[in-house]
């Protein structure tokens, strides 16, 4: 427990001092961030940082046990809840620029602006003296202080809140669940559909080590064209997106930086698959 | 010594710049993310104000809140994972349906 009671024990005047400017100011700017980055990962590793900064100064402020707790329930559940749902809603989600309400950026701003000097006056007049002298500060007092409040005093909302965790457990697997419509293809009808289809074959691979070191480039014909069918459907689908971000964002067209060879593939940015590619396959080819 | 105040004045800009993600920010899950972070600085202020009166009380609060924002952002998510199944959107501009 001596990692917990050092992080228990509030450190000395400068040293509390520093280290809050400190996180204070990589907080901040994170929080800044999430707000202005487009791409939702970005936000969830931003808010990842403020959340663990929340933690240190949870554990600055004579809380150990809400300090751990933050960083396993917030930073390790609900974080990775978000980028789970991230992967199924699509991780190059970015948001679209155009505005639905006319000036709602510019209110909101506005409105942000005055709340925080609401917040500021209210703090400013509520006059907050030093903290109180509390009683032993180790991680072992706390942590049985806080059983000794949440089974007697609060020990009513307590049990409450497990009522509502299994509520919202069994609410997100009626929401989340999905009736089957129609009964599901065994091996056989599976086989079967393969060999009737287009495609008993398997397909061909990727152009892996072909020319670039990434999945997603497409495999050459004999002829020199680029096969549509070597990329998986996916990454196909990620690329249209892709492209749409960028054509709304008002970048250049992707393929420009797509084809310099060794660069690793971006999720985001995946090269174009069937059409960008030809112009820059056909060269090569007529060099073997 | 620090005074709880600095605390406080971190978790109000916190708390504004996740008010103002939620009101400028149009996909769902940034939404969300925007009011975890709300949520999250008024735990630093209850924290705060525990250790302002000496007290653990706001450390109980902070802990039950923690456990409300997790069921919240269990049922949010599950409602987003549907509403992205029918509409292949996660934008709040889409669900739209009730305003025509």
């Amino acid at each position: 427990m001596s990692h917990a009671l050092i992080l228990a024990s509030p450190g000395s005047n400068f040293t509390e001092l520093a280290a809050w400017w400190l996180l204070a100011i990589v907080a901040v700017s994170a929080a800044l961030g999430m707000i202005f980055t487009r791409r939702a990962v970005h936000c969830a590793v931003l808010l990842a940082v403020v959340m663990l900064i929340l933690a240190a100064m949870y554990a600055m402020q004579g809380a150990p046990f809400l300090a751990f707790v933050q960083v396993i329930v917030y930073t390790g559940a609900v974080l990775m809840l978000f980028l789970f749902v991230m992967m199924i809603v699509g991780i190059s989600s970015a948001d679209s620029i155009i505005e639905t309400i006319r000036g709602q950026r510019l209110w909101a701003g506005l409105a942000g602006i005055a709340f925080l000097v609401l917040l500021i006056l209210a703090v400013g007049h509520a006059a907050i003296g030093p903290a109180a002298v509390a009683g032993p500060r180790d991680s072992s007092a706390n942590i049985n202080d806080l059983a000794k409040l949440i089974f007697t005093t609060y020990v009513f909302p307590f049990e409450v809140t497990s009522a509502l965790l299994i509520t919202a457990a069994l609410g997100a697997m009626v929401l989340a669940h999905r009736e089957r419509t129609d009964p599901k293809p065994t091996q056989r009808i599976l086989a079967r559909r393969r060999v009737a289809g287009a495609h008993p074959t398997p397909l061909p691979g990727p152009g892996t080590y072909a020319r670039h070191n990434a999945v997603d480039m497409p495999a050459l014909l004999p002829d020199g064209t680029p096969s549509r069918l070597s990329v998986s459907g996916v990454l196909a689908n990620r690329a249209v997106e892709a492209r749409q971000a960028g054509e709304a964002g008002g970048r250049a067209a992707i393929g420009a930086d797509v084809l310099e060879p060794g660069e690793p593939a971006d999720i985001g940015e995946i090269r174009q698959p069937a059409e960008e590619q030809p112009a820059d396959v056909d060269p090569s080819v007529e060099e073997q | 010594m620090i005074s709880p105040a600095h605390y406080i004045a971190l978790a109000s800009i916190l708390f504004v710049i996740g008010g103002v993600g939620v009101l400028i920010r149009r996909n769902a899950l940034v939404v969300f993310m925007c009011v975890e972070l709300m949520l999250n600085a008024v735990n630093l202020s209850f924290i705060a104000f525990a250790r302002l009166h000496g007290n653990l009380d706001g450390q109980v609060i902070a802990f039950f809140v923690m456990v409300v924002a997790a069921a919240e952002v269990v049922v949010g998510l599950a409602i987003l994972t549907s509403i992205f199944r029918t509409r292949k959107s996660a934008s709040v501009d889409d669900a739209s349906l009730l305003k025509y």
